[in-house]
């Protein structure tokens, strides 16, 4: 793969020892480019004709949107097994999407065994084990608890894994890292559950469980749960889509998919982890030594750009607006750097504000293409101090056959023909 | 002058007001909605099986009986041999837990015997899970241990022989972020 040692010629280095490109600069030429275009997009729109939906009226009312026909491409990849046809994941196409809210109906998913339709005047909320009494809770009790809702991400465990293989793999930007979605989720925090259950002093885990055929479940520290974890009810404003959980999930902020139990009907407090398959056998990280990393709840500290990547062309040389993705377990984002010269220079992008905790952040910036070959980048920080790491680094540390938690630099080369690629 | 420290007076005491909203807004009271429910009823429905045996029902299987139940059960994905299809390799790992090709099988990675048993019996098979007896799982639980080269061909596996099963890879994790 074609790569340019000099990046972009359009922004040479500012001088000797300046490692930054100069960001104003960089958005006042872009500016003054885009006006151009826009006014080109203006002549095209008065020659197009008459237009039939000015002279006809217009569908009726619909009881619940959709989005438009001409957008139907944009939807969920799906990676199923083959032999059980609901065990697998779909992708959220971040490629296709803007903005920080990932639409209810392109929400990531992995499902174990299916997606069960529950019928909520059935479903109940158990709250057992090491408490002074186990208690059981209806959907309709549990909407009239105190919520809070806050935006957050959730990112499977197994996000991105094919970071790991020996070959940039060519699938679109969402078809790799989108096993990751955000949304706004409203729910009860389960420290009232807990309270009113009343636990035991020596308990320190909490196993959930789906109400999913095979009844998935997972050990979740005591603290985290009582920190900051919800019952969760409503996503985007309306109560859970069925493949999110309905008529309850878990939401456990900045940790790990998999913790997130979908269709939660059981919580057993408990002294130990309970050591379920999944997480022993599954989302723990093999070593270079042998040894397993396990109970890795936080991700970490990750972006991407979406826009321009895989499978995207430059029409020409012209000004284009790197747009993209940043999110950190750990917090807040603080600051994403782009590098269209493989990592040799960063300029900081524009994050969209607010950049929310555990949450999806928007970074922007404009660039103009010359036409020459370029690697653009994208770079992560957040207010923990965590740094997305290049993908040596990463490898260099976990090696890799760990399969889980990837969340090296992404790189993507634009040829001098504009066709994206990815690339290492 | 005195609308002036008015305003002054207003301001301090907006500030203190809205100084108290966060920790008053921590305590709003919940109501009280759950139905008490016996020790035997629906929390002793739970599967949750616990390294140390806690969980695991009255029962016991044999490495003999469990190999039919595989090959009807389990075989169509993991192979008759339980090394792997459609689904994972659970036997017969060859490539240890250091090479960069490891086989992460039950022999080779799991670290306790008894999760086997807490995922058959609630999620195998796949097709219509939960339906196997306890007997059943503890025999599937035994042919796949045997199959691994961890228990004799003529081995019973029950609660109490379960939870003695010392997996080779016990030691095999660091637990990054347990409390």
């Amino acid at each position: 793969m074609a790569r340019n040692p000099n990046g972009n010629a359009d922004q040479p280095p500012v001088g000797a020892g300046e490692e930054r490109l100069d960001r104003r600069r960089f958005l006042k030429q872009g500016a003054a480019l885009a006006g151009a275009t826009a006014a080109a997009g203006a002549t095209a729109a008065q020659s197009g004709g008459d237009l039939p939906w000015l002279h006809v009226p217009g569908q009726p009312f619909s009881a619940y949107g959709q989005p438009s026909s001409h957008e139907r491409y944009t939807a969920r990849r799906i990676g199923a097994n083959r032999a059980v046809a609901g065990n697998g994941v779909s992708f959220t196409p971040l490629e296709d999407l803007d903005g920080t809210i990932t639409p209810n109906g392109l929400h990531f998913e992995r499902h174990h065994n299916g997606v069960p339709q529950i019928d909520p005047a059935q479903h109940r909320l158990v709250v057992h084990g090491r408490v002074r009494q186990a208690l059981s809770f209806d959907v309709k009790s549990l909407l009239r608890y105190p919520m809070r809702s806050q935006m957050l991400f959730i990112e499977c465990g197994g996000n991105s894994n094919a970071g790991w293989h020996a070959e940039p793999i060519q699938r679109p930007a969402g078809s790799v890292h989108g096993l990751v979605s955000c949304a706004e989720w409203t729910g009860v925090p389960l420290s009232f559950l807990l309270d009113e259950a009343g636990v035991d002093q020596e308990a320190s885990w909490v196993i959930a469980e789906g109400a999913d055929a095979g009844a998935m479940n997972m050990s979740i520290p005591l603290g985290k749960m009582r920190e900051d974890c919800l019952i969760g009810l409503y996503q985007n404003g309306e109560r859970l889509r069925p493949e999110n959980g309905y008529p309850m999930r878990l939401i456990v902020p900045g940790w790990e998919g998999v913790l997130h139990v979908k269709w939660l009907q059981r919580l057993e407090v408990a002294d130990q982890p309970v050591m379920s398959r999944n997480e022993t056998s599954k989302y723990t990280e093999l070593l270079p030594s042998g040894k397993a990393r396990q109970f890795t709840f936080t991700m970490d500290c990750k972006s991407l750009i979406t826009s321009p990547s895989h499978g995207q062309t430059l029409r020409q040389p012209d000004v284009y607006q790197i747009s993209g993705l940043a999110w950190s377990g750990h917090g807040r984002i603080t600051r994403v750097e782009v590098s269209v010269d493989n990592g040799r220079q960063w300029t900081d992008a524009v994050l969209q504000s607010p950049a929310l905790p555990r949450c999806f952040t928007r970074f922007r910036l404009p660039w103009r293409w010359d036409g020459k070959p370029a690697v653009l980048k994208s770079r992560a920080t957040d207010e923990a101090g965590n740094m997305q790491p290049e993908r040596a680094a990463l490898i260099a540390e976990r090696g890799r056959a760990g399969y889980f938690h990837y969340h090296a630099i992404v790189a993507w080369a634009v040829e001098d023909d504009g066709l994206v690629s990815h690339t290492y | 002058m005195d609308w002036f420290r008015i305003l002054i007076s207003a301001a301090v005491a907006t500030t203190l007001l809205n100084g108290c909203a966060a920790p008053l807004a921590q305590r709003v009271e919940a109501p009280k909605l759950g139905v008490p429910v016996a020790a035997d009823g629906l929390a002793a429905q739970t599967l949750n099986v616990f390294p140390d045996g806690r969980g695991l029902p009255p029962g016991q299987g044999s490495v003999k009986e469990g190999a039919p139940l595989f090959l009807r059960h389990c075989a169509a994905c993991h192979g008759r041999d339980g090394r792997g299809g459609t689904a994972e390799e659970l036997t017969g790992a060859s490539r240890p837990l250091d090479h960069p090709a490891a086989d992460k099988t039950i022999g080779s990675y799991w670290p306790f015997a008894t999760t086997l048993f807490d995922f058959i019996r609630r999620a195998k098979p796949m097709t219509a899970p939960g339906t196997l007896n306890a007997d059943e799982v503890y025999a599937l639980s035994a042919w796949l241990l045997h199959a691994n080269g961890l228990i004799a061909a003529d081995a019973v596996m029950d609660a109490a022989r379960l939870a003695a099963v010392r997996m080779p890879n016990r030691e095999g994790f660091i637990r990054v972020e347990a409390p």
